[in-house]
């Protein structure tokens, strides 16, 4: 067995296997897969070498249906080559792993088996994805542990070779792919034993050279198809026992022994459950908990899932087995049953018939779901499951995990059932996202792993907010392996990291009696118990827990670790759990703080140590009153007034009790209502911005770049500010057609800002007393909030300004308009949401969006709430997210609908022109609807319409037209996505549709990665940026994808950045909605994945913007048969302002320099060469 | 003629070394130093506040927005190495001490007895024959007194000369009380020479911005008075050697500095100016004139018109200003 153990993810545990085993790995980023191509680019980028004493090649194709065709070309050719991949991605591959499989190819896709979109995208786990490629003729072979994913990745490889079937080596994705676990690693002895290097020369030797000639890929007749394509069979049939032979050499090689189907509990089971993946895991360790005490119960793990060996599979089940439960990790709707259930039962009925059966009688088996899109799986439902199968009539068809009340297909479960031992350390640890706890638990279960001799495991669950987002931390450690893939309900240490939590979570309901709760806490041991809620003594009491407290932010602030309290946190954990001596911890955490990072700077590391030395100090352990003192109540979630569905669901969701919502609390159809981000009210920041009236222009720009649409402008009669609560501030606007007596205000709601501080950088107006202040400013909340509240509360109930003063050409205009997209997920300072709030307010009461999946479509549509919302009429931009790949062609649909029930509305609008009147008719038919006013005006006429229209009966055609009425106000279609989208995956389709000439409208936000998945390499990506997949820096320069619209002479296109000219961009929004064919915006849209204080994200915007790297221009059709030059620059380079002047200033740049400075320099050399060609490019053109 | 000269213990060549500038960033520029005759060049400063918060931005940014959102735990790569903070200038040192054979001194500016110092002994382990220490320090904090910061200085130039072993010139600002006592107190902390004076950091406002901006403005000859004045008094009274530095144009300032005392001149705007190869014009000039007033080494002009040597010690004193007051003749304003 290899001594070296170590503590690490699924993901990279199966990646260390591919990388080693093979010579070529073409990836792309899809979650939960994309660490796996990570790790395989970096270790290539750092001349890690395979088992051959080479570097892998990695490479990114545009889509994972382009890594399919080229790994097909690679292995046709004679590569030994692999790809990653998970749900769409995979299913992306399709149509190539028939071709793969067809010509019996070996290769290994490693799948972290993900939800495939259905009612909803989801990225969390189940095997919808992997039992969509049942049929291709790939192997698909299941690991259900961390262990088990650097295992099998060997074994499949071996297996591959050997019998020349593909596979697909897949685990759970997040619940394998993302635990942290203790395992044995693979020596490269080990591996060599296992690879055949003469099985490699064959598979060299069956490539296409042109040394030996052959022909594949040909087209086939009916006379020959069929028999052809029954040659494979052979080779189907042995694969079984090629797998269990590697499995057995492996074996051999190890110690650790796997089969086919490996069975486990008692000898003499009665009851068996079959499973696969990581539920087999808990299935195992619960039929083993059982069977201790007498129980008659037993699992099947199965692994080789195809081909699918009977003969194996028969052997495995205990001859004593009456009763089976399969239990399937996805829905296969209106089958007879899921497909693992049906290959089972199949098996038994075949040899049955054969009278092979093992068993006295045929074994009754139930079929049921589980675990769908992650759904904890747990030991208290594996009991209900055989519990289920004792009974005289068990339910076939169930779900287990979740309450079905509508076709009531669920089982009930006791959730206190336990197996854990003792001996299990679990912690619990609540963080937020900024605040390190994960990176912290992280380095916590490193050290426990790989510095003691305990095994250890952590899984962490994260909320879907990019900022202010909610962290949980599950670890485990222990002397015993760990076999718990679910997650801690009863914890034996509980930390909490943000003190505001404990009034938001019930996080000692998972405590168990006498264990241990820390809480970081701005109160001292004296003041602290007086602070907590009473539910909360109420526990601290019953459970006898003792409770430790520590001001983690204060010993930051003193250590200068700014906002994070990562390092304080953990001595803290370490200093209390007793898991390793305090004096050895507090070492093995500084040797930690030294690994991590001592690369980046010894200054980085004394301040860690310094904030490990001063958090013992500080460490205070509470004295428990003997009884509960606290009166407070606790906070509602979403106040009485807020609509049902938000109450009954949304606020459930949104306090951490989605799992218990039952079916029918959900449309069937995956409808939602919008508006509901107003619900939220988060509260993340501390800091807040502030008005000051006295000073403030009015210009607008604070509302206009406010990535969170919190600040707001109305503009309004004085007499409606009647009833203004006390301070409300209003300041008089004066101007052209400026009614007498206006009042400016400006409404900032505070509890869903994110404190980017980006208002502030824009603010024009500075303090003539003061000049660090401006118009608005960053203040602590604590010290405005009771105001605030009462002010955003009256400014909401305010009216609208009235349009004339609401002007759609400035951003003093604009500000007027209410945005229909507010308050959403995104990152604090996002460089993409001020576009798309800018277009919600031009266009949203008549706009439909196509959202390509990616940042905007999480943003936008990820439960439990959306920003996408209505103005006082109820009408907003209605939302919907097909794909990833296919956004354009979707957004294209739309138009589609739009053009031919416009074009049959105007039908019938002709058809009773005399029944309705021929001035409407005619004003309907004629309306311009360029501008808010016209658009307004339309609703009018069509009001009419509908009131006449009620006056006529009898003929069905009123009905047609009644009901396809609103088509005749203009609808606005856009098409939104980011640069992954537009340039990589979805380029082809978009090129269709720019192409068509029909009237649709892109907006592509371009941060020039793949920021939803994390930062992977686009075609978008400059050149010289170190992204990852690019992990050396991008060789290659950024694609033109403006130029390549405009070529067409037919394309509105537009190049923008907000913070450069935001009346540009505002200008680009308003032709291109108004430009009768398609149109194109590439907005800039600085990111989080730049890597730099997002408040200066307008400085960068600018910087670009005047170096030549993002020239603003917008190209008009129109223009040309004007005779005018089509092409109109917006910006000018600043003299001696270098690319590097701009682009250094990020560390997605700045990383390569300090990395490897010399091929910096040289690609920084180029990229200036890329600006300067464009730019003369441009300008040569403009002024043509 | 000999126009070698000693400087903290460097047997140098002639008196003109090229002073910190940006133009040391990179090796052709140092490589035509040499060609122009420079006698040593002092690298371009690597700033204590420079290293630490590279490595913490790096650090910060690199982690910023992680851990965060399910699909997005991470953005970056990981490196395998960062070649941040000193380590690029300690490479850079290194390969300057490879391309050129004068002297190369290696330069850090900061201001605590920090972790940083450490970053000397790297620049000595690179090569460079000695060390200037610009210590920088603007005391914006009411509550810390004149001693405190004195002792600042002290202990930094301690720290320094315990972690190498090759000569240190400390930089300094001229706004002491004592600015004679402070010499004598950092030459017996160990500094090896004395630069006077650096050029410190002083903000304009910009009137259309209302904002405060850094500007960098290039000396001129006219600002040699308050060195030349210390250099005069310093010489001969403290074991340091002594370096001149700013407002070195032409030959005059080059000569007046070197017979107020100065060891080395040292020239930066005059070279960003009008070009590294301005150093063999100053170089020619020095000759010409020495040639002209039968100097037959720098060693004989050398302190020739210090406080203890020149004709009239009370000219750098304060009987001296009485008497410029009463050479100020009122203007008269005849057409009145």
């Amino acid at each position: 067995m290899s001594a070296v153990m170590k503590t690490l993810d699924g993901n990279e545990a199966t990646a260390y296997v591919a990388h080693k085993t093979n010579e070529v790995c073409i990836i792309y980023p899809i979650t939960p897969s994309s660490g796996m191509g990570e790790w395989a680019d970096q270790w290539s980028s750092e001349n890690r070498k395979n088992l051959w004493d080479t570097v892998p090649e990695v490479i990114e194709m545009q889509s994972e249906g382009g890594a399919a065709g080229a790994l097909h070309g690679a292995l046709q050719s004679g590569s030994v080559a692999t790809t990653f991949t998970a749900s769409q991605g995979l299913l992306l591959m399709i149509p190539n792993m028939y071709k793969i499989a067809g010509e019996l190819t070996p290769c290994v896709f490693h799948v972290s088996a993900r939800t495939i979109a259905t009612h909803a995208l989801s990225i969390f786990g189940d095997h919808s994805d992997v039992m969509a490629v049942r049929a291709t003729g790939f192997g698909l072979l299941a690991s259900a542990s961390v262990q088990e994913a650097h295992d099998m990745a060997l074994i499949s490889q071996a297996a591959t070779l050997k019998s020349r079937i593909p596979f697909v080596h897949f685990f759970d994705g997040f619940r394998t792919s993302h635990e942290v676990n203790k395992i044995h690693m693979l020596s490269d002895e080990t591996m060599r034993a296992m690879i055949d290097d003469q099985l490699i020369f064959a598979h060299r030797e069956r490539a296409l050279s042109p040394n030996r000639p052959v022909l594949r890929g040909t087209a086939q007749n009916p006379d020959v198809f069929f028999q052809a394509r029954e040659t494979i069979n052979p080779f189907y049939a042995i694969c079984p026992t090629y797998v269990q032979e590697a499995m057995d050499k492996f074996a051999g090689l190890t110690g650790r022994s796997y089969h086919l189907f490996d069975y486990a509990g008692d000898p003499d089971a009665e009851l068996v459950i079959v499973a696969m993946g990581s539920g087999a895991v808990t299935a195992v360790e619960t039929a083993r908990h059982l069977a201790q005490s007498g129980e008659k119960v037993g699992v099947v793990n199965v692994h080789l899932y195809r081909p699918f060996s009977v003969d194996h599979f028969i052997k495995a089940l205990p001859a004593s087995c009456k009763r089976i439960a399969v239990l399937d990790r996805t829905k296969e709707p209106g089958a007879t049953g899921e497909p693992l259930y049906q290959d089972v039962v199949t098996s038994l009925a075949e040899v049955a018939a054969n009278g092979e059966l093992p068993m006295a009688a045929m074994p009754r088996v139930i079929n049921g779901r589980y675990g769908l899109s992650s759904k904890e799986f747990t030991p208290a439902m594996v009991k209900a499951i055989f519990d289920e199968l004792k009974k005289d009539k068990p339910k076939n068809h169930f779900t287990i995990g979740i309450n079905d009340d509508v076709t009531n297909s669920s089982l009930e479960y006791d959730p206190t059932f336990d197996i854990e031992p003792e001996s299990v350390v679990r912690a619990l640890f609540y963080g937020l996202g900024a605040d390190g706890t994960v990176s912290a638990n992280k380095n916590s279960i490193k050290i426990i792993g790989e510095e003691t001799d305990n095994f250890a495991q952590a899984y962490f669950v994260y909320d879907s907010k990019k900022s202010g987002s909610q962290t949980t931390s599950h670890l485990r450690f222990g002397p015993e392996p760990i076999h718990a893939p679910y997650l801690l309900n009863s914890a034996t240490f509980i930390g909490c990291h943000q003190f505001n939590f404990i009034y938001k979570v019930d996080m000692l309901k998972s405590a168990r009696k006498g264990g241990v709760f820390l809480l970081n806490s701005p109160y001292g041991p004296e003041a602290i118990w007086e602070n907590l809620p009473p539910k909360m003594q109420k526990q601290i009491i019953e459970k006898k827990l003792e409770f430790y407290i520590i001001d983690a932010f204060e010993v930051a602030r003193q250590t200068k670790m700014g906002v994070r309290i990562n390092t304080i946190m953990q001595t803290c954990f370490f200093a209390i759990s007793g898991v390793l001596p305090r004096d050895e911890a507090i070492a093995k955490i500084k040797q930690t703080i030294e690994k991590t990072f001592g690369k980046k700077g010894e200054e980085v590391v004394q301040s860690n140590y310094h904030a490990v030395d001063q958090s013992i100090a500080n460490l205070h352990k509470v004295a428990v009153p003997a009884a509960v003192t606290a009166t407070a109540t606790e906070l509602e979630v979403v106040p009485a007034h807020a609509p049902d569905f938000v109450k009954r669901v949304t606020a459930q969701i949104m306090a951490g009790y989605g799992d218990d919502l039952p079916v029918s609390a959900f449309a069937p159809d995956g409808t939602f209502p919008t508006g509901t981000t107003a619900w939220e009210k988060r509260g993340v920041s501390h800091y807040v911005p502030q008005w000051d009236s006295s000073i403030c222009v009015r210009c607008g720009n604070c509302a206009l770049v406010c990535p969170h649409g919190v600040i707001r402008a109305k503009a309004l009669p004085e007499a409606a500010f009647a009833g203004a609560p006390q301070g409300f501030k209003t300041t008089a606007m004066k101007g052209k057609g400026v009614p007498e007596g206006t009042q400016y205000t400006l409404g900032i709601s505070v509890e869903d800002c994110t404190g980017c501080g980006l208002c502030v950088r824009t603010c024009p107006a500075k303090n003539k007393e003061e000049t660090g202040k401006r118009a608005i400013n960053m203040v602590e909340k604590v010290t405005i909030q009771e105001a605030a509240h009462a002010d955003w509360d009256f400014f909401a109930k305010l009216p609208e300004t009235d349009l004339s003063l609401a002007k759609t050409d400035s951003v003093r205009g604009i500000q007027f308009l209410q945005p229909l997209f507010e308050f959403s997920g995104a990152c604090a300072g996002c460089g993409e949401t001020p576009y798309v709030k800018m277009f919600s307010q031009l266009f949203g009461d008549r706009t439909l969006v196509a959202n390509a999946t990616g940042c905007s479509s999480i943003y936008g549509g990820n439960l439990p709430t959306t920003p996408w919302t209505t103005n006082a009429h109820g009408r907003g931009p209605a939302w919907s997210n097909s794909l990833f790949e296919d956004n354009a062609e979707f957004g294209f649909g739309f138009r589609a609908n739009a053009d031919k029930q416009g074009e049959y509305a105007r039908e019938l609008l002709v058809h009773f022109k005399s029944q309705i009147g021929e001035p409407l008719v005619s004003a309907i038919l004629e309306a311009p609807q360029v501008t808010i006013e016209d658009v307004a005006a339309q609703r009018e006429r069509v009001a009419q319409l509908m009131l006449k229209l009620d006056t006529l009966n009898g003929d069905a055609k009123v009905a047609q037209l009644k009901s396809l009425a609103e088509y005749l106000v203009k609808r606005s279609i856009w098409i939104v996505g980011g640069d992954g989208w537009a340039y990589d995956i979805g380029y082809g389709g978009l090129d269709h549709v720019i192409a068509s000439g029909r009237n649709i409208n892109i907006l592509v936000l371009d941060t020039e990665v793949y920021s939803n998945t994390g930062g992977q390499a686009s075609k978008a990506t400059p050149r010289g940026a170190v992204a990852k997949f690019a992990a050396g820096g991008k060789l290659t320069g950024k694609k033109d994808l403006g130029m390549i619209a405009m070529t067409y002479g037919n394309v509105y296109v537009a190049k923008i950045a907000f913070g450069a000219n935001a009346r540009q961009a505002i200008q680009a929004f308003v032709e291109a909605e108004a430009y009768p064919g398609p149109s194109l915006i590439l907005a800039y849209s600085h990111c989080i994945a730049h890597g730099y204080n997002l408040e200066e994200g307008l400085d960068q915007q600018q910087l670009a913007v005047e170096c030549g790297h993002w020239p603003l221009f917008r190209y008009n059709p129109l223009l040309t048969a004007e005779g005018k030059n089509p092409l109109t620059l917006d910006s000018e380079r600043k003299e001696g302002l270098k690319f590097s002047d701009y682009a250094l200033n990020e560390i997605r740049y700045k990383m390569l320099q300090v990395s490897k400075p010399e091929e910096s320099r040289r690609l920084m050399t180029l990229a200036q060469q890329d600006v300067d060609q464009r730019w003369e490019l441009y300008q040569k053109w403009a002024s043509q | 003629m000999d126009l070698s000269t000693t400087y903290m213990g460097l047997k140098l060549k002639n008196p003109i070394v090229a002073s910190s500038t940006p133009l040391s960033e990179k090796l052709d520029n140092l490589k035509r130093m040499e060609d122009a005759g420079a006698a040593a060049v002092v690298m371009f400063s690597i700033f204590e506040e420079q290293v630490k918060r590279e490595a913490q931005a790096i650090e910060v940014f690199t982690s910023y927005g992680t851990e965060q959102f399910t699909e997005s735990l991470s953005f970056f790569p990981e490196m395998e190495h960062y070649n941040i903070g000193a380590n690029s200038y300690i490479d850079l040192v290194a390969k300057a001490v490879e391309s050129v054979d004068i002297p190369i001194i290696g330069s850090i500016n900061g201001i605590t007895n920090d972790t940083w110092i450490d970053y000397g002994k790297k620049i000595e382990q690179a090569g460079a024959k000695a060390l200037e220490l610009n210590v920088f320090y603007v005391p914006t904090n009411p509550a810390k007194d004149g001693q405190a910061i004195e002792k600042l200085y002290v202990d930094v130039v301690k720290g320094v000369k315990e972690a190498v072993s090759i000569p240190v010139a400390v930089k300094l600002s001229p706004f002491f009380s004592s600015m004679s006592n402070m010499a004598q107190r950092l030459d017996s902390a160990g500094a090896d020479a004395l630069v006077l004076f650096n050029r410190f950091y002083q903000p304009d406002f910009n009137l259309k911005t209302l904002e405060a901006e850094p500007t960098l403005h290039l000396s001129t000859p006219d600002e040699i008075r308050l060195p030349l004045l210390w250099i005069s008094v310093l010489y001969g009274k403290i074991k340091a050697s002594l370096g001149a530095t700013t407002g070195v144009h032409s030959v005059n300032e080059v000569l007046k500095y070197i017979m107020a005392g100065a060891d080395v001149t040292m020239v930066a705007s005059a070279i960003l100016k009008n070009g590294i190869e301005h150093i063999s014009v100053l170089l020619r000039d020095l000759e010409m004139w020495m040639e002209e007033r039968e100097y037959a080494s720098i060693s004989e002009m050398k302190g020739s018109m210090s406080q203890k040597k020149g004709d009239n010690p009370s000219v750098f004193e304060r009987a001296n200003y009485i008497k410029i007051l009463k050479s100020y003749e009122p203007p008269t304003f005849s057409n009145v």
